[in-house]
């Protein structure tokens, strides 16, 4: 069948399974717009800016498990996106982007809105093609749909020149995709896996160490049915929140910068670490010859690159982690029934765990005066009883909202780990929210986040996604102000953002839902009335602007080095003499 | 000593890749990214035109080729990564050398490009160009010789490898041992 290869670029999107493409249409794309005048089953969502469309396909992947699309044209759209791409990257989600490029008689002369975009994405991209010839469209969208859903997941970049798009070729669509070069490991090892199972059963401090691989790979049932039978305490990264309940008797919750005092502890003294789905980065592990110094550690991943890149691992075992966990449970039950008093031995680290627990738990003073942040993210959690689908933004209310939202369930929580892109919060609500038209998607934000992609505010409204964002709005850039303080002896700079716009006013002027509180007795309210407005809705709760994320561990330092309370002179002389820089 | 106790050396990195364009600004683009250094670098078609090979000379400890040939192998586009450096194998260099040539020393220079089976493949009255092929250790013997003489210039192409035997095989790595915080004098800690 001859086609168009605009028409066999929407065809092929369609056959992959994709309802739902965000983009923003231009010169090189518009033989796809013409296409899509008039075609069925899909559905587009014009974004105000490039790098919200891929942001709102991350949103859309990250909530479905399929993979997400966006659409945006030649040089100047492409550049935008590449933010998103990375961001895609970092976090390791599934999305196919599309460009338009320059005819091909054109590529290299400099043509207007012409920019190299495949080597600019390259290094952005987990892989990224030209297509050169219409014949080749059909099994390269197959190709790319395939590298961006299997193995670790991540963006994948195709950029189609506007002849290409004209010009009519032949439909192929091959019914498997076969690449010799390209054939990632699910299996894990069987004798690494009973190594690990017989380490597990041995330890008398073990930990699990949990993250986002957990939630791609759809294993959460698996971890918790490991984690129970086990009953090792359970840790998650930034990325693997919702991969096990937060408020389960296992859970220690959040490891790393900003995680909680036990769970740190936990991983600090603990001689036998499962790491699952995560990849030891510089947030969770602080100085790395300071990580778990005593324990023997697991390593389930499905990319190999990721084993023994920052820390040396023990038993490396390469595969999907639902597959090996699978596998782990049934070896551990081999294992105990072979012997191994398993559980008993561990019983003085539930009991030293528990202490940590009391001793510092996650805490902040109480205010009747002004809104403390970390109690609105309490509010929003009981509000939504862990229900809610959370986006955030990238800062401290980032981290509180990891801190503070009680999660039950995986797919439900957005947040740009890796990357740190600001910005990040409300277009990638706008596609979660697309999926699931139905859900309460909360997007909590910084007023310096939330400036950066407030346009979307336009899309939310046009296309009916009724987004909610909560702005923890403490003028300024808060997290800079933070370090700042803590770290740079209170030399202020450049972090103050004094009231504009007024954001109420801004949400109105988009035609959404403008809501303010400054007391905290409005909190509850506020939160209430925002969840049951059908429409966009935009809560500015001005918070008070010296909260600190605690606790917190210095850049450089050791993760037994958190700062628990608002610094001391002894923490800022400690600081001064440090030799990692913190 | 770097972080897993092995000395930094040269290693040279077969890779067998699709023949696509953008390879091999990706292979670059690798290295680049992560700060680590090529040596040499070689491309060529295999017996296969749609696979080319790169023949890769890399230093680093274990630690970092065990990360280069993890990223390698995870670039979509390449399909075989092979360390040759500890497996039996021959490698060869060519290189072309401009040396002066004056009167009193033409006569040495033509004796050692014999002992060194180089060819003179460029003649004028002050100078020669001579091509050279060898592993390094030949090449940096011969340069070391002509030195005094006075080379202009020096143009090489890059090692290619290949394994001695019927056929290439791939080696396993030996685990090395992770280095404990209790073995490192340097680390305190300030919670224990």
């Amino acid at each position: 069948m001859k086609l168009p290869g605009a028409k066999i670029v929407l065809e092929c999107i369609k056959r992959e399974g994709v309802d739902i493409i965000f983009g923003l249409p231009g010169g090189a794309v518009l033989p796809i717009y013409d296409a899509l005048y008039d075609f069925e089953g899909l559905r587009h969502i014009l974004v105000r800016q490039e790098a919200a469309a891929g942001h709102a396909a991350e949103g859309y992947a990250r909530a479905t498990g399929k993979v997400g699309v966006c659409l945006v044209t030649s040089g100047p759209a492409c550049t935008n996106l590449v933010t998103a791409l990375q961001d895609a990257m970092m976090d390791s989600i599934p999305i196919v982007a599309f460009t338009g490029q320059v005819p091909t008689h054109l590529i290299g002369n400099d043509a207007f809105q012409e920019a190299d975009n495949v080597g600019i994405t390259r290094s952005a991209t987990k892989h990224n093609f030209l297509v050169k010839d219409g014949k080749d469209l059909g099994p390269i969208i197959r190709e790319a749909f395939h590298i961006a859903a299997t193995g670790r997941p991540g963006p994948v970049h195709v950029d189609l020149p506007k002849d290409i798009l004209v010009k009519e070729a032949e439909l192929i669509w091959p019914e498997k995709v076969t690449m010799r070069s390209y054939n990632p490991n699910y299996e894990g090892h069987a004798g690494q896996i009973k190594r690990a199972a017989k380490a597990m059963l041995r330890a008398k401090k073990p930990v699990l160490y949990v993250g986002g691989g957990v939630i791609s790979s759809n294993a959460h049932a698996e971890l918790r049915e490991l984690a129970e039978l086990t009953q090792i305490p359970v840790t998650t990264t930034l990325m693997g929140l919702g991969a096990f309940p937060s408020e389960h008797p296992l859970s220690i919750e959040m490891l790393g910068m900003h995680g909680t005092y036990y769970a740190n502890m936990a991983v600090h003294h603990s001689d036998v670490l499962v790491a699952v789905g995560a990849r030891f980065d510089d947030r969770v592990t602080g100085r790395v010859d300071a990580f778990a110094p005593h324990a023997e550690i697991i390593h389930i991943d499905i990319d190999p690159s990721s084993i023994s890149k920052n820390i040396k691992v023990d038993v490396p075992i390469v595969g999907d982690c639902r597959r090996v966990l699978r596998a782990l449970v049934e070896a551990v039950r081999e294992e105990a029934k072979a012997g191994g008093d398993g559980q008993e031995g561990q019983k003085p680290w539930h009991a030293q765990i528990a202490e940590w627990k009391v001793k510092e738990p996650l805490r902040y003073e109480w205010s009747d005066d002004v809104i403390k942040p970390q109690y609105v993210i309490q509010e929003i959690s009981n509000a939504t009883r862990g229900e809610a689908m959370i986006v955030t933004g990238v800062g401290q209310h980032q981290m509180w909202a990891a801190q503070y939202y009680k999660f039950t369930h995986p797919r439900a929580w957005f947040t740009s780990g890796g990357l740190g892109t600001m910005g990040y919060g409300l277009p990638t609500a706008m596609g979660v929210q697309a999926a699931h038209p139905g859900r309460h998607v909360v997007n909590i934000d910084g007023d310096g986040s939330f400036a950066m992609n407030s346009q979307e505010l336009a899309t939310c409204f046009v296309e009916k996604l009724p987004v909610k964002t909560v702005i923890i709005n403490n003028s300024g850039h808060g997290m800079v102000r933070q370090w700042q303080r803590i770290i740079y002896k209170e030399r202020y700079c450049a972090i103050d953002l004094p009231g504009i716009p007024d954001w109420v006013k801004l949400a109105e002027a988009y035609g959404c839902v403008g809501l303010r509180v400054t007391k905290p007795s409005e909190v509850v309210p506020a939160i209430e009335k925002m969840l049951s407005t059908p429409a966009p809705v935009v809560l500015d709760v001005c918070v008070d602007k010296d909260e600190c994320v605690f606790p917190m561990v210095p850049a450089g330092g050791a993760n037994t080095d958190m700062i628990l309370a608002p610094p001391t002179r002894e923490v800022r002389d400690r600081a001064e003499k440090s030799q990692t820089g913190f | 000593m770097s972080m897993n106790g092995t000395e930094p050396r040269k290693h040279t990195i077969s890779v067998l890749v699709e023949n696509k364009f953008g390879v091999l600004s990706r292979v670059a683009g690798l290295f680049s990214a992560r700060g680590y250094n090529i040596e040499s670098l070689s491309v060529g078609e295999t017996l296969d035109p749609t696979v080319s090979r790169m023949t890769l000379v890399v230093g680093g400890d274990e630690f970092v080729i065990e990360q280069v040939m993890k990223q390698l192998h995870k670039l979509i586009d390449v399909i075989k990564v092979n360390d040759l450096t500890d497996e039996s194998h021959v490698e060869r260099e060519l290189m072309l050398i401009r040396v002066n040539a004056e009167p009193q020393h033409r006569e040495e220079i033509l004796r050692t490009a014999d002992i060194f089976r180089a060819k003179v493949v460029d003649v004028t009255q002050v100078s020669f160009v001579l091509e050279a092929t060898g592993d390094e250790g030949k090449l940096e013997a011969l340069i070391e010789l002509l030195r005094p003489m006075g080379i202009q210039e020096i143009v090489r192409t890059g090692k290619v490898a290949i394994s001695r035997g019927p056929k290439t095989r791939v080696r396993k790595a030996e685990p090395a041992k992770r280095p404990r915080v209790s073995d490192d004098p340097r680390v305190v800690g300030f919670a224990d």
